[in-house]
């Protein structure tokens, strides 16, 4: 089943980088991003099988960074939105050339 | 415990439905136009990956993903979703345009190839130890300790306890940063 799992992985990882550049809402931007980290908890896990416990000890780890991640970026999000008045990365351009 | 032993075609069964439950739930997540629905389909990938978790040995992680993924991260998002109150889902305009669509389909397709081709060939075989059949007959000779928790934890607190340190300060620099950013500044202007 590590063949299945390393594919379904990749499959995964792939949908979450379509949707990071096909979507303009920052929110769902920011739930690909999340998709893209469970893809490749799913290849530790797959080869910790192989290699012992210690790609689940990473995973622990990675979870524990996507969940600071969510926190301060969701609460970006929130003063961009009192500041801009939209979550559009259309609209929000201030750094454009 | 589902061992690949006990029961192979239940397994196989089981391996790929979650899998393609997962991947089905993942195209409808990118698909939708209202956060609130692309949420509840992340939530299904997240749940589909817990089982393939339990399925793969690993039941702490699976827990872990349950409780920590499904359970706090995407409550976050929903509620944050809730606080931002953007209006009705169709009056989004959310995707992007044809050009950019079609260049991150390319991306995509290219992207996902060169993984496939990484994972195809006998890269995957390669990686198996040579040793591995002698290390798994011993590891489930020896008595495990802590059941299915201690292979997991014992690492966490030996090997990479410095990390797991370093850890704690990383979640309280996020705490402080959300608080700071998420305040509402009454001083300022």
């Amino acid at each position: 089943m590590l063949v299945e799992a390393l594919a379904l992985s990749a499959v995964l990882f792939t949908i979450g980088v379509v949707g990071v550049l096909t979507r303009r809402n920052a929110i769902i931007i920011f739930m690909c991003v999340e998709l893209m980290l469970n893809a490749v908890n799913l290849s530790f896990v797959a080869l910790s099988k192989l290699y012992g416990a210690a790609g689940q000890v990473f995973v622990v780890f990675t979870m524990t960074v996507a969940a600071a991640e969510a926190a301060v970026g969701l609460a970006i999000i929130i003063a961009i939105l009192r500041h801009q008045k939209t979550v559009n990365l259309q609209n929000i351009n201030l750094l454009k050339g | 415990m589902l061992p690949n032993e006990f029961h192979p075609l239940l397994y196989t069964f089981s391996f790929y439905f979650f899998g393609l439950l997962a991947i089905g739930s993942a195209l409808a997540f990118v698909t939708r136009k209202s956060p609130v629905a692309a949420a509840m389909w992340l939530v299904n990938v997240m749940f589909a990956l817990a089982a393939l978790y339990v399925m793969l040995d690993a039941q702490f992680i699976g827990a872990m993903q349950v409780l920590v993924y499904t359970g706090a991260i995407m409550v976050v998002f929903l509620f944050v979703i809730m606080l931002l109150n953007l209006g009705h889902a169709s009056d989004l305009a959310d995707a992007r345009g044809k050009w950019p669509s079609i260049v991150a389909l390319v991306f995509g397709v290219a992207l996902l190839s060169e993984l496939m081709v990484l994972n195809r060939g006998n890269t995957v075989e390669k990686l198996i130890p040579a040793d591995l059949a002698a290390k798994a007959a011993s590891a489930a000779a020896a008595p495990t300790v802590g059941g299915v928790i201690g292979p997991v934890a014992a690492p966490l607190f030996k090997e990479y306890l410095l990390a797991f340190e370093l850890t704690s300060v990383l979640l309280l620099a996020a705490i402080v940063g959300a608080v700071v950013l998420g305040k509402r500044r009454t001083d300022a202007r």
